[in-house]
């Protein structure tokens, strides 16, 4: 690695002030802090500083989402072959053949992704930002495995440069931008979003079913699905969510590093699990979504994967304690509430979370003006 | 009379290098440096040219705005050097010491015979005046000001620092000195706060609260905010525990001797110890042949909330301590990567070092990143006892929205109280930075 330093010391002076590309430094300052965490020193404040910074924490949740990454690679090629009489393939085959199928989806989504990043960088001569690094595999774990690649691309280029640059880049976006990226797709290119036939590998093509548990329960139909497998994540859905078992990984990745908000995932699923339960409650004789069991409501669609991945993104979530929770526990209501009681979207963990986002700074603004009548009341105290 | 206080949030960091029990008495500096900028907010006008003769107490400098503020000087001698930086700003003055000490002589007194006018006077002739500090704003405090209290945190919990027990030892008789004067001046209380067994449970005519808890409990800012929290229009006053001794010892002796007992600490010191010292004292002597190597930073105060400083340097006027730490530090290859190097204290999961808190650390200045926009939330509520949220409070402060600031608490705070916010950001935010800022801010807007 030696090596390699000293190369990148070579080029260094080139992009430092004054340099010949000096416009570019930010690029070449993204691609080195990407290898070494630089040797800046502290030259105000605090002398020591944490070891923590936020690419370990971007990189954290990364990590937290390869498990998912993984089982989901693996289920495209098992819900193609199941459906495929008299094939017998083995566990590596299954699994490279939707590892095949998914790295374009996933060199496409950085490709696009850091490509724009870097020209904003560039362009407003700021360093680069690694919020993109979790985004960029969020983005095509939950999009159906047969989008096509160019659609991948513009729903990526909708969702850096109005979801988060038009705010003013990481940290500023009001929505999470992985979310913006698949509802810009639902809405644009909705029959390739939803529907029978996406969600499985070409469905279309060979003939197979490619239908959801929700899709079904939507369309008035009986599943055949148990418990167990929906666990596991043997059935058709978008790549990363089928999963729980390998999003509770990432989770228990998540909380143990402390990098998510235990408040905002136990919360929705209180939420989540309370209207599950109101619907089972009352029933229904038409909608056989209101009589689908609260738990199996938390482990088909996408609920899991969005409330232990999405709806806990820090910047877009409420930022206080007690926001959280509210914050949370809204997102498992209309989770399951737009879920059941719409009959235009079978799942909706996305607009719940996009809709959260948005009254996210609203809580925070309650939770906040409690402290500050406090202080208030404190002086009212005092002049009294 | 006392009360017990439990801070619960917050971070003790431990580093090699405390200092032992020993104490010893520094090289005397030849040249003493005195720096106008230990003063915050202080525009200086010199009484002196160069040339003069000074007795240890004769007034150096006193401030443009306030002309009862004096400056005087620690030691006796021949003023020798008045170092000026752009548009002609005094950046320090030097003063060529005599052997040993000849003093002003400002009377022996008995605070409690005194008014708080006279108590006033004494303290601002000498230049004693400067060691007291007001909050909000954490700048000096205005003598035609009464404060509701004044504050005396008797312990400091910041890394590597200075224990109280060493520093004012054999000073218990002018501690009690210093608090009956000062408490004349308050038409409060005085509260002193304690942690552990000392003489300063027996102080009378004080209020005592003993406290626990991690780091920042030992910060006077947290401790006002437990005990008699500040509000909009309000004064409270401050001063370090070795500093009321001082000032007791003006009243007892008749002579302003700064001498303080000092913490040279730190991984890069060979023997970390006490030494006696007068604010002024070279680095370079304060320092000599106790080094253990040359690549190091060199902080007046602790590594939290010090100043850096140079060889060239001098003690400042308010710190019990001197820190030594490594100079930066090499490129990390992948670095960043979780549960990577961890030799690097850290509060995070994301790094094994969580499980050994009570090991001590040698850290160098590395940032350990690099700045980035706010991400991460809940982290700063984390380290912050004093009832703001941190996070709101520090991006009001950045826009500069005043009337949200108020609303947001930013009287109750002072940046040291940042400043393990400063440790603990992932995304490196400079939060004792922006909350100076906006304190100077508030200073020039509400005033």
């Amino acid at each position: 690695m030696k090596f390699l330093r000293k190369q990148l010391d070579k080029v260094k002076p080139l992009f430092d002030k004054g340099g010949k590309y000096e416009k570019f430094a930010p690029a070449f300052f993204g691609i080195d802090t990407l290898l070494f965490v630089p040797n800046h020193a502290t030259h105000k404040g605090s002398h020591i500083r944490d070891a923590v910074d936020l690419k370990r924490i971007m990189i954290t949740v990364v990590i937290a989402l390869l498990p998912a990454l993984f089982f989901g690679m693996w289920n495209i090629g098992y819900q193609h072959f199941s459906q495929v009489s008299g094939s017998d393939m083995s566990f590596m085959a299954l699994f490279s053949y939707g590892a095949l199928k998914m790295l374009p989806m996933i060199v496409v989504s950085y490709g696009v992704g850091l490509g724009i990043e870097f020209a904003f960088a560039i362009f407003r001569g700021h360093e680069v930002n690694e919020g993109y690094l979790v985004t960029g595999m969020l983005i095509p774990m939950i999009m159906p495995i047969d989008m096509p690649l160019w659609m991948l691309a513009v729903s990526v280029v909708f969702a850096v440069v109005i979801g988060k640059e038009a705010f003013g880049g990481t940290g500023m976006n009001i929505l999470n931008p992985a979310l913006v990226a698949r509802a810009f797709a639902l809405f644009s290119y909705t029959g390739f979003m939803s529907g029978d036939k996406v969600w499985v590998a070409d469905a279309g093509i060979d003939g197979l079913s490619g239908e959801t548990i929700l899709g079904t329960l939507a369309l008035g139909k009986e599943t055949s699905t148990s418990v167990f497998d929906m666990f596991m994540g043997y059935m058709p859905g978008s790549i990363g969510e089928t999963s729980v078992l390998m999003i509770l990984i990432g989770a228990a990745i998540l909380l143990f590093t402390k990098v998510a908000s235990w408040r905002i995932m136990l919360s929705a699923v209180i939420g989540a699990a309370l209207v599950g339960l109101l619907f089972n409650a009352i029933g229904s004789e038409t909608n056989d979504l209101f009589n689908f069991s609260w738990y199996e409501h938390l482990l088909v669609g996408g609920f899991a994967f969005g409330i232990v991945f999405m709806a806990t993104d820090p910047v877009s979530a409420a930022q206080t304690n007690k926001g959280k929770w509210i914050y949370g526990f809204l997102i498992g209501v209309f989770s399951i509430l737009i879920r059941i009681v719409n009959p235009t979207l079978p799942e909706g963990v996305m607009m719940a979370i996009l809709l959260m986002n948005v009254f996210a700074p609203t809580i925070d603004h309650y939770v906040i003006n409690g402290n500050i009548k406090r202080r208030q009341k404190r002086l009212k105290l005092k002049k009294a | 009379m006392s009360t017990d206080i439990k801070i619960k949030k917050g971070l003790t960091i431990k580093l090699q290098g405390a200092a032992s029990n020993d104490i010893e008495t520094s090289t005397r500096s030849k040249i003493f440096t005195i720096y106008p900028t230990d003063f915050h907010g202080i525009t200086p006008k010199l009484t002196v040219k160069v040339g003069a003769k000074l007795l240890a107490g004769d007034v150096l400098f006193y401030a443009k705005s306030n002309e009862e503020l004096k400056f005087t000087s620690p030691v006796s001698g021949e003023l020798t050097g008045i170092i000026r930086g752009a548009k002609r700003k005094i950046l320090a003055l030097t003063i060529k010491a005599d052997a040993k000490d000849t003093y002003k002589d400002f009377g022996k007194k008995t605070p409690s015979n005194l008014t708080d006018v006279q108590i006033k006077e004494a303290l601002l002739e000498c230049g004693a005046w400067a060691f007291i500090n007001q909050r909000p704003y954490d700048t000096l405090a205005n003598p035609k000001d009464t404060p509701k209290a004044i504050f005396v945190s008797g312990f400091d919990t910041a890394p590597l620092a200075a224990n109280t027990k060493i520093t004012l030892q054999g000073k218990e008789d002018a501690f009690q000195v210093g608090m009956d004067a000062l408490s004349k001046l308050t038409e409060g209380k005085i509260h002193l706060s304690v942690q552990g067994n000392s003489f300063l449970n027996t102080i009378k005519g004080v209020s005592i609260h003993n406290i626990t808890g991690k780091h920042p409990a030992g910060n006077v800012g947290v401790q006002i905010s437990k005990i008699n929290p500040i509000n909009s229009g309000d004064r409270v006053w401050t001063i370090n525990a070795q500093d009321v001794a001082i000032i007791g010892n003006l009243f007892l002796t008749g002579n302003f001797d700064t001498t303080r007992i000092i913490a040279l600490a730190g991984s890069e010191v060979s023997n970390p110890k006490y030494y006696q010292a007068k604010p002024g004292t070279s680095i370079a002597d304060f320092t000599k042949d106790k080094l253990a190597s040359d690549n190091v930073r060199i902080i007046n105060g602790n590594p939290l909330t010090g100043k850096s400083i140079k060889m060239e340097g001098s003690l400042g006027f308010y710190n019990n301590e001197v820190t030594v730490l490594p100079e930066g530090g090499a490129y990390r290859f992948m670095g960043w990567l979780p549960f990577v190097g961890n030799h690097i204290h850290s509060v995070s999961r994301t790094s094994f070092s969580f499980l050994a808190s009570k090991k001590e650390y040698v850290l160098n200045t590395l940032l350990n990143g690099e700045e980035r926009a706010f991400v991460e939330t809940g982290a700063m509520e984390k380290v912050m006892p004093i009832d703001v949220y941190p996070m709101q409070l520090l991006k009001a402060t950045l826009v500069g929205d005043i009337d949200r600031m108020e609303k947001l608490g930013i009287y109750e705070v002072a940046p040291e109280d940042f400043a393990l916010i400063d440790y603990t950001s992932s995304s490196k935010i400079e939060a004792q930075d922006i909350i100076r800022k906006g304190l100077d801010l508030m200073i020039s807007e509400v005033g």
